[in-house]
Order: structure tokens, then sequence, then C-alpha cells
């Protein structure tokens, strides 16, 4: 067993997780989606993407890809977040909440993406 | 570039993994721990201000305490944070600076920006692969000539050396070791202008890598190597190595050629020594008598085997012949430095001595002793290293022999000016007396130093004046072009010594010679003649003068006035 790997992995398939967790919920409806869980998600996908840095091989940059996707979904929804709540001050409107969650949606499209490449390469490795 | 990249990628993962959770912890913590506004009401600080407040609390800018003042369980947390934070963005600019000072990082970035030197060459260059004594002087004479150059050597002092050296152009230089092909490839093996490759290391190994490396990558082109054993010059002959040069075995045909044809011996001298070197007077080493060849190594047995050819009588002293090896004749063992061993090899009969050990101490006194006792021989002495040229100087032996001066010169002739290489091999079928008859030919168009050689190609961009007139179906001869520009009567200070037109090669071609396009000469003369033939070379006006005698008007209106006077 190879710790880096199991680190690797943990922090990969939690960013999927916890996206999924903030993304459950009515799409919409503020209450269903919480702030501590944005935060976390875009605090574990950072991690995550930091991990596939150096990864020479072909895979390595496919993932680096896909996790630079999420945060950049991820980025663009807590930016949406903090605008509404300090800038534009509407605070938590339907149309707002809707965006945010269906921004972190996307994130967990390519966090799925992750997941799926890094079952893949686990089962070619066949050791 | 991909190596720098994924290099600062690896060696930043700890780094940014202890950044961002420092700071995930940071900005937690501050949202978590309730906090009051101006006016006494409970308030938590949303991630928002949070992050905010890290960002510039981590950098310790510190612009106070926002958007309301902190209390105390605030100030307790930011406290901490303030030292956890600050020790995280040490830690990361700590490595950042490190990975800029490590080797393998700065080897990565020495060796791109050598690349792309390379990729930008626009000109015909030769790749020189090992940048020593050799090396230098080859790298010295091409720019000298305009010529391009790019240097690898294993040693960075000596690449340190180069980008001091004064230069006339540009030579861009790696430390890497050459028997690797990627170091090849990245000075420009595959380099579509990259027109030779020379190989000068000290290791006759190396050499040999380079040329089957420089062979099999790009077949086309040129491949020189200096080797100085028989077996390596075989192997390396055998996959179409283009010249081979052995240090040895030329000194040793050249000490021949000066046997039996001084002036032959001479002419070569001449024309091979580079420009403005004194002229030296021709040596007569005696051809019969007793040599005496001190060291049976490879300088050794190369001249003893030239020497025995010539039918001479010869004695070896060889300190150690259970390493080198005998020949059956007359040996004596021993250093050859004390007089003991001279006397025993009939020092005093002698007529000819060499110094040939690899040792520049041990040759020096074997000359001085045996001096002793037949002050009238003929020296020859093996030099070694540059660095005692002085000293070897000072000996004043009749032939010194310099395997990198050697190297460095039959490189030069061959890569400077490939004609004259030409010239050379045709000569040494001409005998003495024809040799003798150009040699005081030359010693009356020079004074004291030797000759320019140059080539001149007849085709439209080097001669556009002579070209035109052959196109325009006037007569141009060889004398024309020899001929002085500023008076008809004069001719230039110079020979043509070779002419090439459809691969024949005519030797000291006739002044009454038409010429045609694309035939190519080989001049040697003074430097002011070369300048001057370019005139008449490239300037219509000034041919024009030379084949009609009349100076041609030059503007329209004189051409008008002067065809009206005609008519």
């Amino acid at each position: 067993m190879n710790p880096e790997k199991v680190l690797f992995g943990f922090f990969i398939v939690l960013a999927l997780t916890l996206n999924f967790g903030f993304f459950v919920g009515e799409l919409d409806n503020p209450d269903h989606h919480h702030v501590y869980e944005l935060f976390a998600v875009i605090v574990v996908n950072l991690v995550a993407t930091v991990l596939k840095f150096g990864d020479r091989t072909q895979m390595g940059a496919v993932l680096l890809a896909t996790s630079l996707v999420a945060l950049l979904q991820l980025f663009a929804a807590a930016l949406v977040w903090t605008v509404a709540e300090q800038i534009a001050t509407t605070g938590l409107t339907p149309v707002v909440t809707a965006s945010i969650v269906s921004l972190s949606g996307g994130a967990m499209l390519a966090n799925v993406v992750s997941v799926v490449l890094l079952v893949i390469e686990t089962v070619m490795l066949r050791r | 570039m991909q190596n720098i990249i994924f290099l600062i990628f690896r060696r930043m993962r700890a780094p940014l993994l202890a950044l961002i959770l420092t700071y995930a912890i940071a900005v937690l913590g501050l949202v978590l721990i309730p906090g009051q506004d101006a006016d006494g009401n409970p308030w938590r600080m949303d991630f928002f201000h949070a992050f905010y407040f890290v960002s510039f609390m981590a950098s310790t800018i510190g612009f106070g305490e926002i958007p309301f003042e902190f209390t105390n369980a605030q100030r307790l947390w930011v406290t901490f944070s303030i030292f956890f934070t600050v020790v995280v963005w040490l830690y990361s600019i700590g490595t950042l600076l490190t990975l800029f000072q490590d080797p393998t990082f700065q080897r990565a970035l020495t060796e791109r920006r050598f690349t792309a030197q390379i990729r930008r060459i626009r000109d015909r260059f030769y790749l020189i692969c090992g940048y020593g004594e050799t090396g230098s002087a080859l790298i010295r004479a091409l720019t000298d000539r305009d010529q391009h150059a790019v240097a690898i050597d294993i040693r960075q002092d000596r690449v340190n050396l180069l980008k001091l050296e004064n230069l006339r152009q540009y030579v861009p230089a790696l430390c890497a070791d050459v028997r690797m092909p990627i170091h090849l490839m990245e000075a420009g093996l595959k380099h579509s202008l990259c027109s030779g490759v020379v190989a000068l290391t000290d290791s006759n190994d190396a050499n040999l890598k380079v040329a089957i490396t420089a062979k099999l990558l790009h077949p086309d082109i040129t491949v020189i190597c200096r080797a100085d054993s028989h077996d390596i010059e075989a192997n390396m002959a055998s996959f179409g190595t283009d010249y081979i040069i052995d240090p040895f075995d030329t000194f040793a045909v050249h000490l021949a050629t000066a046997l039996q044809a001084p002036c032959l011996n001479l002419l070569q001298e001449w024309l091979t020594g580079r420009e403005e070197s004194e002229l030296r007077d021709p040596i007569y080493p005696p051809s019969d008598g007793l040599w005496v060849i001190c060291g049976y190594g490879r300088f050794g047995k190369a001249v003893y085997d030239q020497l025995r050819k010539e039918g001479l009588e010869l004695v070896i002293v060889e300190a150690e012949p259970e390493k080198t090896g005998l020949p059956k004749e007359h040996c004596v063992t021993g250093r050859g430095t004390e007089a003991e061993t001279l006397q025993k090899a009939d020092i005093q009969r002698a007529v000819g001595l060499i110094a040939g050990t690899d040792h520049d101490a041990n040759n020096l006194s074997i000359i001085m002793t045996a001096r002793k006792l037949n002050p009238d021989l003929f020296v020859i002495m093996r030099q070694n290293r540059q660095d005692n040229d002085a000293i070897i100087e000072a000996l004043h032996a009749d032939m010194v022999m310099h395997s990198s001066a050697i190297v460095a010169n039959r490189i030069r002739v061959l890569l400077g000016t490939p004609m004259l290489h030409e010239f050379l091999q045709l000569v040494l079928y001409q005998d003495d007396e024809w040799a003798c008859e150009l040699v005081s030919r030359i010693l009356a168009l020079v004074t004291s130093h030797a000759p320019d050689i140059w080539e001149v190609a007849f085709s439209e961009e080097t001669s556009h004046a002579v070209c035109q007139s052959v196109l325009e179906g006037k007569a141009v001869r060889l004398r024309d072009v020899v001929t002085d520009p500023r008076n008809r009567s004069k001719l230039l200070q110079c020979i043509p010594l070779m002419m090439l037109r459809n691969n024949e090669r005519v030797l000291l071609p006739e002044m009454d010679e038409m010429l045609h396009r694309n035939d190519r000469i080989l001049f040697c003369g003074s430097h002011s003649a070369a300048n001057r033939m370019e005139w008449t070379l490239q300037n219509e006006h000034a041919l024009s003068y030379i084949l009609t005698g009349e100076a041609r008007p030059q503007g329209l209106l004189w051409r008008w006035l002067k065809r009206k006077e005609k008519a």
C-alpha cells in the first residue's frame, strides 16, 4: 500500500462527496445549501489540485485539468455569493442561490470525471 | 521548458499544501468565533471578510481590525494565526528560493537558454566537441574567418574560459558530456545549418561516440575526428567518418616530406600557417646517418615507421620497453635524460634526435643532455602542453611537434579553405623542384609573413561583375582578374594556385585561361591583393577599366553624351 496514493484518493473522493453534499437539495432554496460546506469544498479541491501537481503522465495531466475546472467553477460560485451578500447586498435570492448551486453542480461534474479517471487508473494498474 | 515547470510544481507541492491548510484554518477560525459590531450587537465575520483579513495578515501588511474592532476571543485567534501563517509563508518562499539556487534547476535553465540560442542560429555553423587546447585554437581560427561555431565541453572551467575569450563571433557553449546524444542534439546536431561536427576531446572513446552519433542522426554532415590509435581510426573509418586526424601520423608524414623534399614541406607550412604568422626558414633534416628516437609510445612508433621507410639507421631509447614493446632493431633501455643511456645509443655519432616522450620536462632534459654530447644534432621535440611554449621556444629545437597545434591546423585548413586542402593533396605528387620554384614565387610576393589564402567562386553572388561580363559574351581571362584595378599595367601580388572546374583540378592555371561561370580558383598572396581583387570581381566599372583600359561613363547623361560623340 502506498500512503501517497491513499492520501491522493482520499482528497479526490472527499472533494466529490463534499461537493455533492453542497449541491444536493432544492436548487433555489438557500436553506439547503450552507456556506461552510462551500468553504470546505473549495479547500479540499485546492488540496486535491496541489496533490496533482508534478505528475508527468497523460493521466496526471487530465486529472489536473479536471481539478482546475472544478476550482474555476467553485471560485465563480464563491464570487457570486460574495457579490450578492456584500456588494449588491441583495442577499440570497432564489436566482442567486440557483446560480451558485448550479455552478457548484458543474464543479461536481468535473470532480466526478476526476474520480472516474482515478478508478480507471486503479483498474488498469492491476497490482 | 516542460522540465522546469514540472520541477517547480513538484517542489512546491508541500509548501502550497501547507499554505492552503493554514489559510483554511485561519479563515475558518475567524468565521466561527463570535464578534460584535460597533454598537455591541453580536456579529459573525463572513468568509469574505475573513479571507480578506487573513490575506493581509499572513503577509504581515496589517491594515488593522476590520470591519469592526475585534473581541478578545478573536484577538486570541488572530495572535495564533499570525504566527503560523507567517511561518508558512516564509517556508514557501524559502523553498522557492532554494529551488532557484538548486544546481539541477540552474542546469535545466542553462540548457534551456542554450537550446534557444542554438535554435536561433541563422548561419552555417560547426559543432566543436571538446574545448581544450585544440578546440580553442580551432574556434579562434574559425571565428577569425567569420565562421560560426558551437562548443561543448565536459568541464565547466573550460566553458567559462571560452566566455572570457575575446572572439569575433559569439560562440554558444555548453558544459555537458558529449557521449550523451541528447547533449549533441541540444547543441544543434540535427539543426539544418549544422555543417560539420568536430570531435576533439582527449578521449578516443568519446570522439568515437560523437562520430557515430553524428553519422547516425545527421548522415550528410562532415564529421572530423581526432584519434591517436590505429584501432580507433579503423573503427571510425568503418562507418564513414569523413576525416580522421592522427597528430602523430600527421607529423611523421610531415617529417618524411621534410627529409625527401624540403621545399615541399616549406610550401605546406607557409600555406597552412596562420595569417600573419612569421615565415620560417626551410629545414633540412639530415637524411643519412643515425637517428636516435627517445620514447617508443604512439608518437615514437609513428615516427619510427616513417623513418624506416626512408631507410634511415635508427636507435630507440625507451624507459619501459615491457609496456610499449620494442622493434627488432637496436634498442636501449633507459629514459634518455642521462648521458649514460644516450652514449649507449651512440649519440656522438648520431645526426638527429627525436625527444618524443609524453613528458615535456623529460624531453627538454633529453635534448639538453644530448646537445652537450653532440652539439650538431638535428633536434625534434615533442611538446605535450601549451603552457610550456616559452621554455620550448628558448630551446630552439629544429622542429617541434605539438599535437594540439597540428590537429587544429589541419582542421582549420579543412573547414576554412577546403580547396587548400585539395591543393596540398595534389602537391604531394609534384617533385621538389616544382615546389622550390613556387616557394620562391611566393617569397617574392610577401615579406616576412605568411601569405593570405583565399578562394574565389565565380558565381553571381561572389563575383557579380565577372559573371555579368561572361554572360554578355565578353572574354574574361584569369589575367584580368589578377590585374590591379587601379593600374591595369600592373598585376596584383598574388598567385592562382589551383582552379576547379567541373570537378577537374588544374594546378597553377595559366594566365590566359578563360574564366567560366562556377569556376573556383584558389589564390595566395598579400592581404591588399585580396582586397583589390574583390573590387574587380564585384564592380563592373573596375572590371571594364581592366578589360578595355577606358573609364566607362557611369551616369545616364554621360553615357548619352558619349554615344552622341561617337555618332
